[in-house]
């Protein structure tokens, strides 16, 4: 068996333990660990390719693990079929019964496990007026809009009261407007019902805005688990610090101490030898600004151009040594030529390659 | 260790009915093909006696071959009517709007859907009161006419992947309608009219039920076996439908694959 | 873009065509079941008669119903052979779906009269079915009640009728997604319940389509009686065969014959509007 990771168990809903997946001769997923806390909003966040969507349909029961094993609620999971599982999923195109209406689609779980049948039509009548779509309840499917789909898939999915709601890029079918606004209703509603959600997406605003944990997958690997801020503030590595929010990367050697970046040096904790640091936009500053801090780094640069954003510009900054970096100020009206910049040095945070 | 999803695992009954079920459709074909090659002719069990000789009475067999021919000749000539008025209809019914489209649609599939004997006998009334006679000629038209909305569907299909800008640039460019249709249009629809063609062909040639009624003294090759069945059983007439078999076989398979050649996107 | 000649050119043809050489022919066959043959020639008295006879005459009626329970127990058989086979190749073929597919669609190019005949010389009371179970003594005597029968005619209509049941199931239950049934799965429902509740009414609209036209062609079938019937499976397409031939009545035939059309129409008819209930893409 398995050891289980070191966190308390009592906690855990779900534990994924050195699942492999292999299909011919590709590998998708590599050894994965992790632990799902219940009643958190966890989102698997990666590329295409990264396994994300492997690792949910392992969990749900599609696909079997080539490794490994999943528990859920110290029982083993992988080993039932999807329809003994206490799951459930709300597909990417939804996939709703187009033979059935609005009321016979939720109420299909319900009759599939034998509920009695005076049980249904009120929870029924309840996950209905959760999502809002009462008044569409002897619809059929395809006379709904892409959005109305939705919540009809989620109530479907909620009605069966699952101990794990896993939702497989939900959103990607709809439009801006319509994203944002069920972005916020997804996360209300998870509040509201309590049930651990499991989201896959490729959109970090996305995860960052929705979830209580980010996992960010890579090539079938972990790459980081942590809260958005940890993971924003303190990234693991340089994918992770590239993939979410946007960076710096500055590359150079740490001697005694000293990381030198090029025309940018700075004191840091790391050890000796090559280093790679993230600095973030936001944490340069132009030298106008009052900087007595004993830790602040300062460089002259040029500014080779300017993009306006409203309320802040982003400006791509020509160092003397030729590297090239970003930095995100307050509106300034226009700026040229060659100017002064600083930062904090506990800013250039260390990252694995 | 990895436990089966109900979803993959292969049920043990469906698959053993399912074999039950190809053996059944295979079976009867199998015995006929193995009693061509029988010495004692059809009939027993087991067969013994390994012999070529039903095919080689076969070959002297002159009034098969005769009636070979006549297939053939038929079956020319329903692929020219079919894909001929079948092209025109494919055409019409993509780009033209008339009066009566719906019930020329409903009309031109009514030979596919009716059973043959409807079509044949209706055909003969219609050659005998306008002084046609019944005869090769007659079917071949028979057959064309029936088949034209096998041409039809296979063209109009094709039509639906010919990209109406070629057109419109050859026009553009100058040329006629008429050069446009056969320097542009036609040339796209190649496969469909092959594959069409190939169809109409062996169907023809199988066809019993219309031809039955307006055959005359020539006997079309399924009319010259039918005809000796009502005599009595050879292994001969094994042997040849052991090479109707093969012969369909080889042209369906060319059909398929013009039809999945076609279906690729060209580049 | 299309000039007005281009388009007359192109839709006068077949439309004359088709009604010169469909439209009048049908039309003609219809005429012919309202007149009267009197002494040896067509009379063109308009009149019910022949339909009044059909419905009447104990001996057309008997073979009439007989050819309804034919087609009834061929559809029915091509349906319970054909549809397991479909759901098979279609949800648990794997990768030689393809392969297979195209095994079940070859033996609907070979010749019909090639199948019929191979039947004819299984079945016989010297045929390889009695030759078999004899050399396994199964029997000791040839069964002759095999042959010329109407469960001859069954059994041959349904071995040349399953694959043309097959093709549209087939058709149907590909096109559902399968993602439905992964949801089906997802939402605790086992294999049987999904079947039924989700694969089957997905699947009506190739079921009917397939019906139809085993029902339809079987009614209408003269050749099978003739090879494998003998006189106690004659069928009423060889009533009507036999009134344009030797028994010459050509109305009475053609009223048969219009009876018949009709019934394929109105089936035909009744299976569109169903399909379209069915229908939910």
């Amino acid at each position: 068996m398995i050891p289980a990771a070191s966190t308390s168990l009592s906690a855990h809903l779900l534990d994924v333990r050195a699942v492999s997946k292999r299909f011919a001769e590709k590998e998708v997923l590599k050894t994965l660990s992790l632990n799902v806390v219940a009643g958190e909003f966890l989102t698997l966040l990666g590329e295409s390719g990264s396994g994300k969507t492997t690792l949910l349909r392992l969990i749900a029961g599609f696909e079997q693990p080539s490794a490994g094993e999943i528990w859920m609620n110290g029982e083993r999971l992988d080993t039932l079929p999807p329809y003994k599982r206490r799951v459930n999923t709300v597909f990417q195109q939804y996939a709703l019964f187009p033979h059935l209406n609005v009321r016979e689609n939720i109420a299909y779980g319900l009759r599939a496990n034998n509920t009695p049948k005076r049980e249904i039509a009120p929870r029924v009548e309840a996950a209905l007026a959760m999502v809002r779509m009462s008044e569409y309840s002897d619809a059929k499917p395809t006379k709904l809009s892409g959005g109305q789909q939705q919540r009809v898939a989620l109530a479907r999915a909620l009605v069966n009261r699952p101990q794990l709601l896993l939702l497989d890029e939900p959103l990607s079918a709809l439009d801006a407007n319509l994203r944002k606004e069920m972005q916020g209703e997804l996360k209300s509603l998870q509040r509201e019902v309590g049930i651990t959600f499991l989201f896959v997406t490729h959109d970090q605003e996305e995860a960052m805005a929705l979830s209580d944990r980010i996992a960010l997958l890579k090539d079938g690997g972990l790459e980081q688990v942590a809260s958005p801020r940890e993971i924003y503030a303190h990234p693991a590595t340089a994918y992770a610090a590239q993939f979410i929010g946007q960076t710096n990367l500055l590359r150079g050697i740490v001697r005694s101490g000293i990381a030198e970046c090029g025309a940018l040096r700075f004191p840091t904790n790391s050890s000796d030898g090559p280093g790679l640091f993230s600095l973030r936009p936001e944490r340069i500053f132009p030298a106008s600004e009052v900087s007595g801090d004993p830790d602040s780094v300062r460089f002259s640069a040029e500014i080779r151009q300017q993009f306006y954003g409203g309320s802040t510009e982003v400006l791509e900054l020509l160092c003397s040594d030729g590297q090239i970096v970003r930095a995100r100020i307050s509106a300034a009206g226009p700026l040229s030529g060659r100017q002064e910049f600083f930062f904090f040095a506990p800013d250039a945070i260390p990252v694995n390659r | 260790m990895t436990a089966t999803s109900a979803t993959s695992r292969r049920p043990i009954l469906l698959t053993i009915y399912s074999t039950l079920v190809f053996a059944f459709i295979y079976l009867p074909i199998l015995v006929l093909v193995v009693y061509s090659f029988n010495r004692d002719g059809v009939g027993g069990f087991p067969p013994r006696h390994f012999t070529f000789d039903w095919y080689r009475q076969l070959t002297a067999d002159s009034a098969i071959w005769n009636s070979v021919l006549n297939s053939l000749y038929v079956a020319a000539g329903a692929v020219v009517v079919s894909l001929t008025l079948g092209l025109l209809a494919a055409l019409a019914l993509d780009r033209a709007d008339f009066p009566g489209k719906a019930l020329f649609r409903r009309l031109v599939l009514l030979p596919l859907i009716l059973p043959g004997i409807i079509t044949g006998l209706s055909l003969l009334m219609f050659a005998v009161a306008a002084g046609f006679g019944r005869g090769l000629t007659a079917v071949f038209f028979g057959h064309g006419t029936a088949l034209i909305s096998v041409a039809t569907t296979e063209i109009f299909a094709g039509l639906q992947k010919v990209d109406r800008r070629q057109e419109e640039a050859s026009l553009d460019l100058g040329a006629t309608p008429w050069r446009t249709f056969w320097h542009v249009t036609l040339p796209n629809l190649r496969l469909s009219l092959i594959a069409a063609g190939l169809l109409i062909f062996t169907l023809s040639m199988d066809e019993i039920a219309v031809t039955f009624f307006l055959i005359g003294s020539d006997n079309t090759l399924p009319q010259e076996i039918w005809g000796r069945l009502r005599r009595g059983i050879t292994p001969e007439i094994n042997a040849i439908s052991t090479l109707i078999l093969v012969v369909s076989i080889l042209l369906i398979t060319i059909w398929y694959h013009l039809r999945t050649r076609s279906e690729k996107p060209s580049t | 873009m299309y000039s007005r000649l281009y388009k007359l050119a192109v839709s006068l043809p077949p439309l004359f065509w088709v009604v010169l050489f469909l439209l009048v022919p049908y039309s003609l066959m219809f005429a012919h079941s309202f007149w009267v043959t009197q002494d040896g020639s067509i009379v063109h008295n308009w009149s019910l008669h022949q339909y009044f006879q059909l419905f009447t005459n104990p001996l057309y009626a008997t073979v009439l119903f007989r050819t309804l329970r034919i087609a009834a127990f061929v559809t029915l058989f091509s349906l319970l052979l054909g549809f397991p086979l479909a759901y098979f190749l279609s949800f648990h073929a794997g990768p030689r779906k393809e392969l297979l597919y195209q095994l079940v669609i070859v033996p609907l190019w070979v010749s019909y009269l090639v199948r019929g005949y191979a039947w004819k010389t299984i079945l016989g009371t010297d045929g390889v079915l009695n030759g078999a179970l004899e050399y396994l003594h199964i029997t000791h005597e040839p069964l002759s009640a095999l042959l010329y029968s109407p469960l001859a005619v069954v059994l041959m209509l349904t071995h040349i009728y399953t694959p043309f049941v097959f093709l549209p199931i087939y058709a149907s239950l590909e096109h559902i997604p399968r993602p439905l049934v992964e949801a089906s799965h997802d939402l605790g429902a086992n294999s049987r319940f999904t079947f039924f509740r989700v694969i089957l009414p997905l699947s009506m609209p190739g079921l009917l389509a397939g019906a139809t036209f085993a029902f339809v062609l079987t009614l209408g079938d003269f050749l099978a009686p003739i090879l494998v019937g003998g006189p106690s499976g004659t069928m009423i397409a060889n009533v009507v065969q036999s009134l344009f031939g030797a028994a010459y009545d050509w109305p009475l035939g053609a009223a048969i014959s219009v009876f018949i059309l009709f019934i394929t129409v109105g089936l035909l008819f009744c299976t569109e509007r169903l399909e379209k209930r069915w229908t939910f893409q």
